[in-house]
């Protein structure tokens, strides 16, 4: 219920953080929503000797356009990705799974940098990350920024490519023109994690064929999956519930859950399957603006 | 570390452990309890206050966080004597059996009929749905929060004649 | 919304006697956050304690090292076993006559079994302390159900209990055998049913803890405790500690919910009196909820297999029941002495028939101890799920409708007071039109046209209906006691001189509203309002001695004494009334508030004109003062009865469902306070929900606690909670003074079959007679595949 004693450290600006990232990355932790790390905190899973509060800096928490992607930083909250109109035209994978987040209350301290940061398997931000193709920026003081494709950005369950010199500082999320997306979402209650987690991403071409399709699956992996198999199948196909269920299929196969309270391996890959068809269905409507 | 909270309007000082949550610092250095511990997982919400006027689970936060910002309790509801509406919703509707989550879901509701006076019970209950009630079943909260939001578009009504 | 008959309330709403929704005395300070729970209380010098836990579910202790922690800043003491032992307090006895472990010492027989305490100046200092206890451990292999507690070779858990050479805690039966055999040897059909009630808690958002202070001077024990029977735990407490009874004061003050939870005695009580007598400070113990998911009181955790004897027209000749109860490393049920499966034997149900039998076993397993909590009545929530789910199983292999097999067999109106064939002596009741209204609410007929025609497009709607009646106000001295104390309750009135009144109570609410309605009692009997009534409980220094609040005993036994009470002080109040009224006493009359001389109604005194006299006016024959304290002496259990109906629609690809409507027909006689009564049959009716669909404790193989937390025991929010369409029917109790028979419960125990018999009539056509709770959506995909 209490953690461990640690030294706390608030800058208030962006180069205090990374000057203290660069000579003592390796000892500290970063704290922006706290939502997960706090949690790990109090049940002593996790017990930094400092911890470095983002949240005081200016400048880091701007959710807007820029150059054709949608520009989430640091410091933006998973309500402020719920109340967005700019998310609701410009990314309907974001914009459907951002209600589903946590709770309402987590939900005003929480950040979707903070979750994708943490790459939990059973975290939903890296997956939806992951369907609509989105890009990484981190920054440190000696290296500057650095962009990378959330393909890289993302290693193991737990595990990404930030360096402890590194602050996580922007996603940028590609937006583009006839896209559609949703996120499909098994949970037992408001506040449960995924048991099965489906995000979907379809843009279409001009003649109403699939241009580019994101698939990824929340818990049923040891880490978010991206099912690029599926997606390449898609790609240049002219949409189709037979071709839905081909890919959903495919879905299902890539999974591989464990069988625990929630249910059994082949249920949960079932889930795969059913949430991937309706997805990719729901992701279709709002790509045709429907 | 020494920090500064103006809670229910009052500037506090102290000096706190890093590590202090944010809920015991409320409870036990500024001796407000009517914020009450629930869980160990973030999951309850009886934790529940308004910080710089946007609920947080005061159990997922360091006291520390709080430094120069403002903090609301159940405790501030009442004004010049006067209780909050909905504080007075939640009586006239029964919207409390053993009182422990009731201070937190006053506070999310207080601040969902600031931004919506007339909310339907779905919205009520969406909005609700980080605070557990074992008593209650819900349904006398959901109807305080939205009596409290009629009193006040009525007193709001009132006050423009 | 509510569909009511209320009777007309007798008082006005200035008075606020019987059946007005007077709005609650408790929600003043609860508002204003000025409510007083256990840990609120800060006392001087006060140190705080923490538990620290055996992270293994079966294991001997080699040792325990608490050097390192002694060390640790803040920590002032480590407490032991053996230094327990010392005082012979490692070990205590349990409300079921069995002994539990305070702390451990020789073995550890639960994953979070307390095994030492750390007293530190803070809870943060305490926990650091708590981490640095070195328990050195030799696994043993845990048993993880009854049924592997009973196989030849299982490893003996309660080794401290001489010559013990297996699992079994218990075994008891109840009914006719033999006629039940018979009644089988004549029935067309046996409904048969095999179904887990899961074990479940009841989590109250707030969890246990006491602040106890033993003071070095004078002796006095003084016991800050969330405690639903503090009287009780005053006197085991002196039992087992040895301290003299008339030094020891609990205060229940304000509880954040009780449900049954707050009635067992814990180690944390326990050791934390130890200590504070020990370092002559207060000590504070508040478990965190993962403690108290794992080791306090929890409900259920009953296989039982019901047998249904029937006639192919759908008449239920006999029903057989057989179980297994799984009780933990300790017996430890908190239930009346005389029964072993709390009052389970009232699951013949709403039904007539003469032949019955109960037969179970309870066993150890490497779990917490417990079964009996949770809003259950004594077990009746398990007893009501098995007959209900065993009728509407009946149905379906009959053939029949589930509304009508119900009907066929009901006890009729003309038949109370009914003998159940366990022995249960029904009150009252008129089953079918509690069951006639909710069809009507429901709109059956159409319900079921709708479900035929979305049969036919393969889309799945289901209708669950339970007819219940429990059995509540324990309870009749003969029958009914605790480890001997008799499970009667009293009521302490006096009247002030200015006609105000102070009402002491045995019971102690959790949320239940007391300080309300039992005011609502005087008020009604004595025409004092309400509002001049202030009603006390939870201090056992300033109220009458009683066993407290859970299994909806408060109103059918401490209002009982309460109503007495009051008419015996307006029995007194006529001998005074002649006195001032110059008349004699065959001639006052009483109607509520005053007294009258028969035949010139305006030569009246007030019962505030009485009470004054009381003390001011009165002769030599009179005594003094208006104040009185009775001891109830229930006759009889209450009988609270309802229908209920539940609506679902299921989702075939992931076997989610949703309750689409909830109609809830109660009847639990005459309603104090109907704004209450809704009130807890709203809470009811999700805590039932929840059972039925998600709360859930589990153990793995290693006897790892799975729902040791919120992430894990998952109770609802307000989002997956249902709608409830609430109704009422009014069949007083006719032995009970103001015929109410209480309601605390009715709905934890009667909805889960309920909501159950929903799913499984949504998939009933395909085969399906059960899924054990909770119906978890991969539970039903699985019933869809094994079916289709």
């Amino acid at each position: 219920m209490y953690p461990r004693a640690f030294d706390y450290l608030a800058p208030t600006s962006k180069t205090e953080v990374l000057e203290i990232l660069a000579e003592r990355g390796s000892e500290v932790k970063i704290l922006a929503g706290g939502q997960s790390l706090i949690p790990m905190m109090k049940l002593r899973f996790a017990s930094p000797e400092t911890l470095v509060d983002i949240n005081g800096i200016g400048d880091l928490d701007s959710l807007d356009r820029q150059n054709g992607h949608l520009r989430v930083q640091s410091l933006v909250r998973h309500n402020d990705v719920v109340n967005s109109d700019i998310v609701k035209s410009d990314s309907a994978v974001m914009a459907s799974a951002a209600p589903w987040i946590a709770d309402p209350v987590v939900r005003n301290l929480g950040t979707p940098c903070g979750s994708v940061a943490h790459h939990d398997p059973e975290g939903d931000w890296a997956s939806v990350m992951l369907a609509a193709g989105a890009e990484v920026v981190a920054e440190s003081r000696d290296g500057g920024e650095r962009v990378a494709p959330i393909t890289d950005f993302l290693v193991d369950m737990f595990t990404t490519s930030l360096q402890p010199t590194e602050l996580l500082t922007e996603l940028r999320v590609p937006v583009r023109p006839g896209s559609g997306g949703n996120y499909q979402k098994l949970e037992r209650k408001i506040g449960d994690y995924a048991t099965v987690g489906v995000a979907t991403h379809l843009e279409l071409a001009d003649n109403g064929t699939i241009a580019n399709a994101g698939i990824a699956l929340t818990s049923v992996y040891a880490f978010n999956l991206k099912v690029t198999e599926a997606e390449q199948m898609l790609i240049g196909a002219a949409p189709s519930d037979e071709l839905f269920a081909s890919a959903a299929h495919i879905a299902k196969d890539a999974s591989d859950p464990v069988t625990d309270v929630r249910g059994s391996a082949e249920y949960k890959k079932d889930i795969v399957r059913v949430f991937t068809e309706r997805g990719l269905a729901a992701s279709l409507i709002s790509a045709r603006g429907l | 570390m020494e920090i500064t909270v103006t809670v229910n309007g009052t500037a506090h000082t102290a000096d706190v452990e890093p590590r202090m949550l944010l809920v015991d610092f409320i409870r036990t250095t500024l001796t407000l309890t009517g914020t009450h511990i629930g869980c160990d997982t973030t999951s309850c919400g009886v934790c529940t206050v308004l910080l710089d006027n946007t609920p947080v689970k005061s159990c997922t936060v360091f006291a520390v966080q709080a430094n120069g910002r403002s903090l609301t309790t159940v405790e501030g509801l009442k004004q010049n004597g006067e209780l909050h509406p909905i504080q007075a919703a939640f009586k006239e509707a029964h919207g409390l059996q053993c009182g422990y989550c009731t201070p937190a879901m006053m506070l999310v509701g207080s601040k969902l009929i600031e931004e919506n006076p007339s909310p339907t019970e779905d919205e009520v209950r969406w909005a609700i749905s980080g605070n557990l009630c074992r008593c209650t079943g819900y349904v006398n909260i959901v109807k305080s929060i939205q009596l409290a939001g009629e009193m006040v578009a009525a007193g709001g009504e009132e006050a423009t004649e | 919304m509510t569909t009511t008959h209320h009777h007309e309330p007798i008082t006005t709403a200035e008075v606020g006697g019987v059946g007005h929704s007077r709005r609650r005395v408790e929600d003043d300070r609860l508002i204003q956050g000025k409510g007083n729970y256990v840990d609120d209380i800060v006392l001087p010098g006060m140190l705080h304690m923490e538990l620290v836990r055996s992270p293994l579910a079966h294991a001997k202790i080699n040792s325990i090292d608490t050097s390192a922690a002694e060390a640790v800043e803040g920590v002032v003491a480590v407490v032991t076993g053996e230094m327990l032992a010392g005082y012979n307090l490692a070990w205590m006895p349990t409300l079921s006559g069995d002994t539990q472990a305070v702390l451990a010492t020789d073995a550890v027989r639960f994953q979070g079994q307390e095994v030492a305490a750390v007293v530190a100046t803070s809870p943060y200092a305490a926990k650091d302390g708590a981490d640095m206890v070195m328990v050195d451990y030799e696994p043993l292999d845990p048993i993880v159900s009854p049924q592997q507690g009973l196989e030849p070779d299982a490893p003996v858990i309660r080794t401290d209990l001489e010559d013990k050479a297996d699992n079994i805690a218990y075994e008891w039966d109840t009914g006719d055998e033999a006629a039940v055999e018979a009644a089988f040897a004549q029935a067309d059909r046996i409904i048969e049913l095999e179904t887990h009630y899961p074990r479940s808690h009841p989590s109250p958002l707030e969890t246990c803890g006491c602040v106890a202070d033993v003071d070095g001077v004078t002796g006095q024990v003084t016991i800050y405790m969330t405690s639903q029977a503090p009287h009780a735990h005053r006197t085991v407490l002196a039992l087992v500690a040895g301290l003299p009874e008339q030094n020891i004061r609990i205060i229940s003050p304000d509880i954040g919910g009780g449900f049954g939870n707050k009635v067992p005695v814990y180690p944390g009580y326990v050791v934390a009196t130890a200590a504070s007598l020990v370092l002559g400070v207060p000590v504070k113990w508040v478990e965190d909820r993962t403690s108290n998911l794992i080791s306090t009181g929890f409900g259920r955790d009953y296989y039982m297999k019901g047998q249904l004897g029937v006639t192919n027209e759908g008449k239920i000749l006999g029903l057989r029941v057989d179980m297994l109860s799984d009780q933990g490393a300790f017996y430890a049920d908190a239930q009346p002495t005389k029964v072993k499966a709390g009052l389970f034997h009232i699951v013949t149900g709403s039904y007539d028939y003469p032949a019955a039998y109960v037969k179970t076993k309870g066993v150890y397993t490497n779990k917490a101890p417990g079964g009996v909590a949770y809003r259950c009545s004594f077990r009746v929530t398990e007893a009501s799920y098995l007959i209900e789910r065993l009728v509407q199983n009946a149905a379906y292999d009959l053939g029949m409708d589930p509304a009508e097999i119900r009907r066929r067999n009901f006890i009729q109106p003309d038949q109370f007071p009914y003998t159940s064939p366990t022995g249960f002596i029904y009150d009252s009741g008129d089953y079918e039109k509690a069951l006639d209204l909710a069809l009507d609410m429901a709109g059956y007929n159409e319900l079921r046209q709708e479900q035929a025609m979305l049969r036919e497009q393969g889309r799945l709607m289901g209708i669950g209906l339970a007819s219940f009646t429990e059995v509540v106000g324990a309870g009749p001295s003969e029958d009914y006691d605790i480890l001997g104390l008799k499970m009667t309750d009293a009521a302490e009135l006096r009247i002030h001189p200015t006609g105000k009144a102070i009402l002491k109570l045995a019971v102690r609410s959790q949320g239940q509203g007391h300080e309300t309605t039992f005011a609502q009692i005087v008020a009604e009997e004595l025409g004092i309002p309400a509002a001049d009534v202030k009603v006390i409980e939870g201090d056992t220094d300033n109220t009458p001695y009683g066993l407290g609040t859970y299994a909806s005993r408060s109103t059918p036994t401490a209002g009982a004494a309460t109503s007495i009470i009051s008419r015996k002080l307006r029995d007194k109040g006529r001998k005074l009334a002649a006195h001032l009224l110059e008349a004699s006493e065959e001639d006052i009359e009483w109607e509520v508030g005053r007294y009258y001389v028969k035949g010139s109604p305006d030569s009246s005194v007030t019962i505030q004109d009485v009470a004054f006299a009381a003390y001011t006016n009165h002769p030599r024959e009179i005594e003094g003062g208006l104040e009185g304290v009775h001891y109830y002496d229930p006759p009889n259990m209450t009988y609270p009865f309802g229908s209920y109906i539940v609506v679902v629609d299921l989702d075939p690809g992931t076997g989610e469902w949703k309750v689409r409507r909830m109609i809830a027909v109660d009847d639990c006689g005459v309603r104090i306070n109907p704004m209450i009564v809704d009130g807890q049959i709203q809470g009811g009716l999700t805590e039932g929900f929840a059972m039925s669909n998600m709360q859930w404790i589990t153990f793995d193989e290693a006897g790892n606690c799975i729902g040791s937390n919120f992430m894990d025991y998952l109770i609802p929010t307000a989002w997956e909670t249902p709608r409830f369409e609430l109704g009422e029917t009014v069949t007083p109790s006719p032995h009970h003074p103001i015929g109410a028979k209480g309601v605390g419960e009715s709905a934890t125990v009667g909805s889960p079959a309920a909501y159950v018999n929903a799913v499984i009539d949504a998939l009933a056509h395909l085969g399906v007679r059960n899924i054990d709770m909770p119906v978890l959506p991969d539970r039903v995909w699985q019933a869809i595949q094994d079916h289709s």
